[in-house]
């Protein structure tokens, strides 16, 4: 279990106040001018060193990411940093406690990571929702701008660096790294065409990163502890601590940060106060929000968490929103909702996903009464194989997988719903 | 050049190709419907997805992919096969099979490539959705159940003719393409989104439900409603034309034309002079040819005769009619019929020189005294490019909607003489500079004052013309070239009192100027100057005969006949071809071959397709001085010619769209 002393999160609870002056006795933009003077390049080497990967769900190393940035400006464009605050999948909010709570680790990490990657400025992208915490990071940038944190001379580092917080409108797909600077932009949240990348062609033509809020709120804290604190946690090439977001059947559902790669058991048993009805009683988990295939409980309890962990088991990290289903659970019922959350917030461009979610959809909710044919399932199968992977943005993808994962795993209990309902019919 | 193997086939595909470009420089179909040549690349309806090694092992949007070098592209995997029959069915899941009742069938891009890429039957058992239709202005009909999202219609309207009119409301399957409020889309090449729409979404209004593609003539003809001379393909049935659609010419019209290009054809069986009309005792009465002519004999005009050519008429007409003029010993021959006096002696000084193709290059543009959105919708479009580009444009005129960064000086050509000198220094320093002189600057005198300029800023340089004057009438410059001008005029026409005046589809004369002649008027619809005439010869439109016809830039093109005229009217020239004979001349040609003939010996130029060569442009007068105000010829552009005005539909875009009548149809 992690340390409290490991913990870089320290006001997750919100137990202390989120404003600068007790964000700064937890150690916040303390010397962060010393943390930038060690240069640039530097920085990415120390993060790159530290093994963070993304913390959005891909798991795309950052340090790797920022790398990827112009070392100069050839033709006078400025770089830009993106934070992507639009934390909308099901089961994910761990932003959102960030925010809440400790706004100044973030706003601090934006500064040294635009830093780091040359950019000029940083927009955090707040999703529309998230109302009381658009407002505690406003106040909290200002009071960053007040205390010359931010601005000409940030933090006395000589760099000038600006922090512009944008509300999105409640679209799920602007959490899609090129919808979302669409979106900035002023336009329909609809993904772009990849390349160009946004490292190349993002916000306004400029070179762009998407970071997530998690991966940038971390940095000052690896930076501050050293790299080879931050990847002395979890396993090789799943370093780090991470905030895993437990929902659903335990006890005591939570947001805990803890070391990547820890056993489901152990996580559940030690934050959660274990399985609702003991752990006979679990069903299913979605691992990493609802994006992710479901795993059946016996193959996933003593499941490193961690994206190679729970890749073996035919699922992935995302998010680490955990969503834990016992058997009191109505498994089609649950990803028949999930099937229509994408149905209803695909963005309609590319046809795979805008005709193919309200299918999958459609037959999912009569797969949910049993009113469907036995072949109906393949038929399901080839439909979610039809979508995956054709489409410009992963939400294709994203609406494919949780399906597949159910027909994977919960075959016969479709099956045993058509039966039922032919022979009541029958009846 | 990289090297790309498609399905086997190694080629070298020019620098920046996509794979989609390299599979068909090797010849194998890609089959598509957001993608087209003229457009952004949207990437979004995935119908051309294609198998490329090395990269992810997915298939890959074709359209939106960069050639590059050593990619193994397959186009025949089972990979692709799925992938465009699960493309397809996704498409048409959605989509109505009323293709019985539907105005694209036959000409379809989402039938066709069913049948080639789809499976054979549909896996889909749950409801179809359906879409409200969108009023999207007299021109456009829409039936969005039909839509598949490809948004070709949206990046038309915002990258082509630079208005945001279509745009996507809603998300998912709930996306609808609408002009945003329901209003019509307003902009003067809406109807192309027609031609663009691979399904039957968007459709004809007026064309609808009246014929089927594979029933339609189709005659190769060229455009007479401005001086663009936008290549069109005529459809036709019997005698009837039905519609009008571009043909692809990179250096004229792309592959786009005007509504009033498209609609104005309605007005072909308007309002139409199909009988012989002689005026007796102040009222037209109906006549034979015999009358007609003896009438126009009896006026005994010998050489005291004059002929007016209209703005719609090809070469051949106006040839033969300075043939008769010629054997009769008369040389009043004009064809500027609203009073222009400008010396037509070098022509390279009335010339699109820069030519459509080339003002995209323009760096620095001045316009004067041109409303180019109506007097040439299709050189707007060139201009909006150059804009795009980085070209700055600037206006000498009252203003008008541009649909690109433009710079308004003032409406009196005072602003010559007095540009403001970032102006003149844009000019000057532009690499390849260019002069716009419209219909509205040549009547206030700015062809000379703009020659000095054109001295003064070098506009003629290595591979560069930049001095250009936009005609409005299609056959001024096959006019001009035949000599239709006299030096001072329609004033030198009245001044000489001619006994008889010919008014060759002359709509625009002031004819009260000519209040003792024997007025003729040869055309082929009843509008003003079939009013004024004492004697009505019914001809042909340009749908009915064979012609040349030579635009603003100095093409020469050839249009060839789609129909029949319709009653007792005849083909122009054959009518002058009998004038001559009443007459008692000989004008030397008894068909249409040897007008040509003689005609391409009298101007060689008229012979060969293509840009004709005007040789260099005239000294310019550094003292030439104009302060005329600047007022633009064109009221309203839908009403611009006799067709056009006869036209229902033009009729009723003037009244909705120009003049804010409410036609709003609610949508079902």
């Amino acid at each position: 279990m992690l340390a409290d002393k490991d913990r870089i999160f320290t006001n997750l609870y919100g137990y202390q106040d989120w404003r600068l002056k007790a964000a700064q006795a937890r150690g916040d933009w303390d010397a962060t001018k010393r943390l930038m003077e060690v240069g640039q390049d530097a920085i990415i080497e120390e993060v790159k060193a530290s093994g963070l990967r993304g913390r959005g769900g891909a798991g795309f190393p950052t340090g790797m990411k920022w790398s990827f940035m112009p070392k100069e400006s050839k033709d006078g464009r400025p770089s830009f940093l993106v934070i992507n605050a639009d934390e909308s999948e099901p089961g994910s909010c761990k932003d959102r406690e960030i925010i809440r709570h400790d706004p100044h680790k973030l706003i601090e990490g934006a500064l040294i990571a635009g830093y780091a990657m040359r950019a000029r400025a940083a927009y955090i992208y707040i999703r529309g929702e998230y109302i009381r915490e658009a407002e505690t990071l406003f106040s909290a940038v200002a009071e960053a701008y007040a205390a010359g944190l931010l601005g000409k001379n940030a933090a006395g580092s000589g760099y000038d660096f600006d922090v512009f917080v944008h509300r999105g409108a409640g679209a799920y797909i602007c959490g899609e790294e090129t919808a979302m600077i669409e979106s900035l932009e002023g336009k329909k949240g609809q993904p772009r065409l990849k390349p160009p990348f946004p490292a190349g062609a993002g916000l306004y033509g400029c070179p762009t990163t998407v970071n997530n809020v998690e991966s940038i709120a971390v940095v000052p804290t690896i930076l501050r502890r050293g790299a080879s604190w931050f990847s002395s946690f979890g396993r090789e090439n799943n370093k780090g601590t991470k905030l895993f977001q437990i929902s659903g059947h335990v006890e005591k559902p939570c947001v805990v940060e803890e070391a990547m790669s820890i056993p489901f058991r152990e996580l559940i048993e030690k934050h959660c106060g274990g399985i609702r009805g003991g752990w006979d009683n679990l069903l299913a988990v979605i691992p990493g929000g609802s994006s992710v295939p479901l795993v059946p409980g016996e193959q996933i309890m003593d499941c490193p968490m961690d994206f190679d962990g729970l890749r073996e088991v035919g699922s992935g990290l995302g998010t680490a929103a955990v969503i834990v289903m016992d058997k009191s659970t109505d498994i089609v019922r649950a990803i028949s909702r999930i099937s229509y959350f994408y149905k209803h917030e695909s963005c309609g461009q590319c046809t795979p996903c805008r005709e193919g979610t309200g299918w999958m959809w459609r037959v999912m909710e009569r797969l949910r009464t049993g009113d469907a044919d036995i072949g109906e399932i393949d038929m399901l199968q080839q439909v979610t194989k039809q979508v995956e992977g054709h489409t410009i943005c992963a939400l294709g993808d994203a609406a494919a997988w949780p399906i597949q994962g159910l027909i994977r795993h919960f075959r016969p209990e479709l099956e045993r719903r058509i039966a039922e309902n032919a022979r009541e019919a029958a009846e | 050049m990289p090297k790309v193997t498609v399905d086997g086939i190694e080629i070298e595909v020019p620098n920046g190709a996509t794979v989609l470009q390299a599979c068909e420089l090797a010849g194998k179909e890609i089959p598509r419907f957001c993608y087209h040549e003229r457009l952004s690349i949207a990437g979004n309806c995935r119908m051309c997805l294609v198998e490329v090694k090395p990269g992810p092992p997915k298939p890959q949007a074709s359209c939106a992919l960069p050639a590059a070098e050593g990619q193994e592209i397959r186009t025949d995997s089972q990979m692709v096969k799925t992938a465009r029959e699960g493309v397809m069915e996704f498409l048409l899941i959605n989509h109505p099979l009323d293709c019985p009742i539907c105005d694209q069938g036959g000409e379809c891009d989402l039938q066709d490539q069913s049948i080639a890429y789809g499976r054979g039957a549909s896996r889909y058992d749950e409801n179809k959705r359906a879409v409200t239709e969108k009023y999207m202005g007299p021109l456009i009909k829409t039936i969005m159940t039909r839509c598949i999202h490809c948004t070709r219609c949206v990046r038309f309207s915002e990258e082509i003719a630079g208005v945001d009119e279509i745009g996507a409301l809603y998300r998912g399957e709930d996306m609808q393409i609408t002009t945003y409020l329901e209003q019509a889309a307003k902009h003067e090449l809406s109807a192309n989104v027609i031609d663009l729409c691979p399904v039957g979404a968007l459709t004809s209004r007026p064309y609808a439900y009246e014929a089927r593609p594979w029933e339609l003539t189709k005659t190769l003809s060229i455009d007479v409603s401005d001086a663009v001379g936008s290549n069109i393909r005529v459809d036709s049935r019997g005698r009837e034309v039905l519609r009008v659609l571009p043909r692809t010419n990179d250096d004229v019209n792309e592959e786009w034309i005007s509504d009033k290009t498209r609609y104005q054809v309605e007005g072909l069986t308007r309002r139409r002079l199909d009988k012989v009309w002689i005026r007796r005792k102040g009222k037209l009465e109906q006549a034979s040819w015999d009358e007609a002519f003896s009438t126009i004999a009896k006026a005994k005009a010998g050489s005291s005769i004059a002929a007016i050519a209209g703005d719609l008429l090809d070469c051949e007409t106006m040839f033969a009619a300075k043939t008769l003029l010629g054997a009769l010993g008369s040389t009043l021959i004009e064809s500027r019929q609203g009073g222009m006096a400008y010396p037509a002696d070098n022509l390279a000084a009335v010339n699109f020189n820069s030519t459509f193709a080339g003002i995209e290059e323009a760096d620095a543009v001045l316009i004067v005294g041109s409303q180019v959105r109506w007097e040439a919708p299709l050189v707007n479009v060139r201009l909006r490019k150059a804009a795009k580009r980085g070209a700055k444009v600037f206006i000498v005129g009252p203003h008008w909607e541009t649909t690109y960064a433009a710079e308004f000086l003032g409406d009196s050509l005072d602003q010559l003489q007095q540009l403001p000198a970032h102006v003149a220094e844009a000019m000057q320093q532009a690499s390849k500079p260019a002069i716009i002189i419209g219909g509205g600057g040549l009547v206030a005198g700015a062809l000379a004052p703009a020659l000095a300029l054109a001295e003064q800023w070098k506009l003629v340089r290595e591979g560069w013309n930049g001095f250009n004057v936009l005609h409005m009438a299609a056959a001024r410059m096959g006019a001009l070239m035949l000599g239709f001008a006299q030096k001072g005029g329609m004033a030198d026409i009245a001044a000489a009192n001619p006994k008889v005046v010919l008014a060759l589809g002359a709509d625009e004369v002031d004819f009260s100027q000519f209040q003792s002649s024997l007025k003729v008027y040869i055309g082929h619809h009843g509008d003003k100057g079939a009013h004024a005439a004492d004697i009505i010869l019914p001809g042909s439109a340009y749908t009915e005969k064979a012609g040349t016809y030579v635009n603003t830039e100095g093409r020469v093109q050839f249009a060839d006949k789609a129909v029949f005229a319709p009653g007792d009217a005849r083909e122009d020239w054959t009518i002058l071809r009998a004038l001559a004979d009443a007459l008692g001349v000989s004008v030397g040609f008894d068909s249409f071959g040897e007008l040509r003939a003689a005609m391409t010996a009298e101007v060689p130029a008229l012979g060969v397709e293509g840009l004709a060569d005007y040789g260099a442009l005239p000294k310019g007068d550094a003292k030439a001085k104009a302060t005329g105000q600047i007022v633009y010829p064109i009221k309203d552009f839908y009403m611009t010619n006799a067709i056009a005005r006869s036209s229902p539909t033009m009729q009723r875009c003037s009244a909705e769209l120009l003049h804010g009548e409410d036609f709003a149809e609610a949508a079902e």
